[in-house]
């Protein structure tokens, strides 16, 4: 399952630098939320994945019987894909905002704090 | 039980939350902002107090013992920090209340500042690198909004830089995270500390070192990745601005200093010795861009770059006495360039222009302003006796003590020109007799009584704070020396969090 993963973020990671680098903003974004999922996958494979063993406690005992997975990447994950979905609305509602007022989907175009 | 450890992040977040609730009531969010800033600024200086009185405070949340729970840790550095915030966060409610028109405030002007001064508080405070990583996003997402509030077009397209550049850095962050968790299993600052000293392999210890040096460089605009920071900002209301030029790099380099001191140290020779010449580069390229500018608030910001520099090196060279060197310049610098911006927004108020061509004749009409515009500019150059000739002092003799004697003359060097730059400003806004008033200028209100007191309380406060650390050099010194201490010997920042087991509740 690593090595397929391991592809799988690779590839995540190389298209959304690829689409980070086009020049229209719309791309610019979709390359941002590909990046923040590369990144949670990451966290989710590296810190090791177990098949079908949920970090339950049976009744009675004060630590778990056998090899669990980990819960916490887990838990990292979520708090990573709430706050990358609040600043990725943030940033859809940016460029909209962006478009309406300069009237270009060109980041070339947007050069006026630049000179 | 120490509140006082928890209280600098807990007061802004109550404060922010009371000001959304008075939303359509001006007054009451006007007077939560300066009673919620000076209510941070007291609990900060009774936390610094305690700190050099009682060494570092731990507090664990929820009472889950060190490696499990999340860790509130301050010691000396971080209390500094805290302070600061505080410092400068009272000076910008106060200059808010002049500067911020209706517009905004009735946007959420006051609520965003109070979750920004609460994000910078937490991360300065946090013990635990994951929740370092959500403190870092409530201060952006504070910061994006605060950036777009007004919605003009230089701030649209200077946000879209802002935004993608300082998400691409969290991404990393994150991804060194994850990382370091796979590697190590845990989370807490000095347990990653205590645990990476027993792993084998070195090289992925570098790579993650990298990352970290990348992610936080982003953020604290250093060499080559500082070019969003000029490109945004000067666009937004000049007191968002001051903010932003006090506090927000210095988290990423607060950040550099936190981790580059307790959890990578093992290879200095690899890692600080790129901490050096990107030192050193950075130094350079702020303040040449700074010397093609002409616009007030731009040049500053560039300046902003290029004194980075100077607090990176502090760490980069990774003596005792660059240590100090660093944080004493981050001491100085948060202040004096806070104020400098304060000031860039009274010259806009008088005249209703940044532009160094448009403005002069200043000295004539208002003496004490340009006296109070020469007290940080000279700072920021390095006279002596103010505050930066100590911190300046410091670093270059640092500097020349490790032998490093290239980067010791580019900073030299930075110092020159940085006066060059201030001179300039100097010479066309104060100095030179004003342009003639064009075709349709727009005609300005004038300054009232009460708002002349909203403008003059802060930056004549932050000048007093540069005058005081000039001519009381060495009390200060012997903070920041003490502080340096607790970061050059980790082992007493993670005996003070693994062993503070927390609380047995009765």
């Amino acid at each position: 399952m690593e090595p397929l993963m391991a592809v799988v973020i690779g590839i995540l990671y190389a298209t959304a630098i690829y689409m980070m680098l086009r020049r229209s903003i719309v791309k610019l974004v979709i390359g941002l939320m590909l990046l923040s999922n590369a990144a949670n996958l990451l966290i989710f494979t590296s810190a090791g994945m177990t098949r079908g063993a949920p970090p339950l406690i049976p009744e009675g005992a004060s630590e778990p019987l056998r090899q669990v997975a980990d819960p916490l990447p887990q838990a990292l994950v979520l708090t990573a894909i709430v706050i990358a979905f609040g600043v990725l609305s943030f940033a859809v509602v940016l460029i909209r905002r962006a478009y309406e007022i300069v009237k270009a989907d060109d980041l070339d175009k947007m050069k006026d704090t630049d000179t | 039980m120490r509140p006082e450890v928890a209280l600098p992040i807990l007061i802004p977040l109550m404060a922010g939350a009371t000001s959304l609730l008075f939303w359509r009531l001006r007054l009451a969010q006007r007077l939560l902002a300066v009673g919620g800033t000076g209510a941070l600024l007291l609990t900060s200086l009774w936390l610094l107090h305690s700190v050099s009185r009682d060494g570092i405070l731990v507090m664990q949340m929820g009472d889950w013992p060190a490696p499990f729970g999340i860790s509130l840790v301050a010691d000396l550095f971080g209390a500094i920090m805290v302070v600061l915030t505080g410092i400068i966060g009272f000076a910008v409610a106060l200059y808010s209340l002049a500067t911020i028109g209706r517009g905004h405030e009735a946007f959420g002007y006051f609520p965003l500042m109070h979750l920004l001064l609460a994000g910078v508080a937490g991360a300065f405070l946090t013990g635990d690198i994951f929740n370092l990583y959500v403190w870092f996003e409530v201060m952006l997402v504070a910061s994006f909004a605060l950036l777009i509030l007004g919605s003009e077009k230089a701030q649209m397209e200077g946000a879209i830089k802002y935004v993608t550049l300082n998400l691409l850095s969290s991404v990393i962050f994150l991804s060194a995270v994850g990382l370091l968790y796979g590697m190590v299993g845990t989370l807490n600052m000095a347990d990653i500390a205590q645990r990476l000293s027993q792993v084998e392999e070195s090289g992925m210890i570098d790579v993650l070192a990298v990352m970290f040096m990348v992610a936080f460089g982003i953020k604290a605009a250093a060499f080559p990745l500082f070019f969003w920071l000029p490109a945004s900002y000067h666009t937004p209301p000049v007191a968002v601005s001051a903010l932003f030029a006090g506090l927000l790099t210095k988290v990423g380099v607060y950040a550099l200093f936190r981790v580059f001191t307790l959890i990578f140290h093992q290879n200095p020779g690899y890692t600080h010795e790129i901490l050096v010449w990107g030192a050193g580069l950075t130094m350079l390229s702020g303040v040449l861009g700074a010397a093609a500018q002409y616009e007030f608030r731009r040049i500053l910001s560039f300046h902003i770059v290029s004194q980075i520099g100077y607090m990176i090196l502090g760490l980069a060279l990774f003596t005792p006495l660059a240590l100090i060197g660093g944080v004493f310049y981050i001491m100085h610098h948060i202040i004096v360039k806070t104020n400098l911006f304060l000031v860039s927004g009274f010259v806009n108020r008088l005249r209703g222009s940044y532009d160094l061509k448009k403005l002069g004749g200043l000295y004539r009409t208002h003496p004490w302003l340009a006296i109070l515009f020469l007290i940080p500019a000279l700072s920021l150059a390095g006279m002596p006796p103010l505050s930066g000739f100590f911190a300046k002092f410091i670093v270059i003799r640092a500097g020349i003590e490790a032998e490093a004697y290239g980067v010791t003359f580019i900073a030299l060097l930075v110092g020159l020109l940085t006066l060059y730059s201030m001179i300039k400003i100097w010479a066309e806004v104060f100095w030179k007799s004003p342009p003639e008033p064009g075709e349709n200028e727009p005609e300005l209100a004038p300054v009232s009584q009460r708002e002349m007191w909203q403008l003059y309380a802060p930056i004549v406060g932050l000048a007093l704070c540069t005058v005081f650390i000039g001519l009381n050099g060495q009390p200060i010194y012997e903070l920041a020396s003490a502080s340096a201490d607790q970061l050059l010997d980790p082992t007493r920042y993670i005996d003070a969090v693994m062993s503070d087991s927390g609380e047995v509740a009765p």
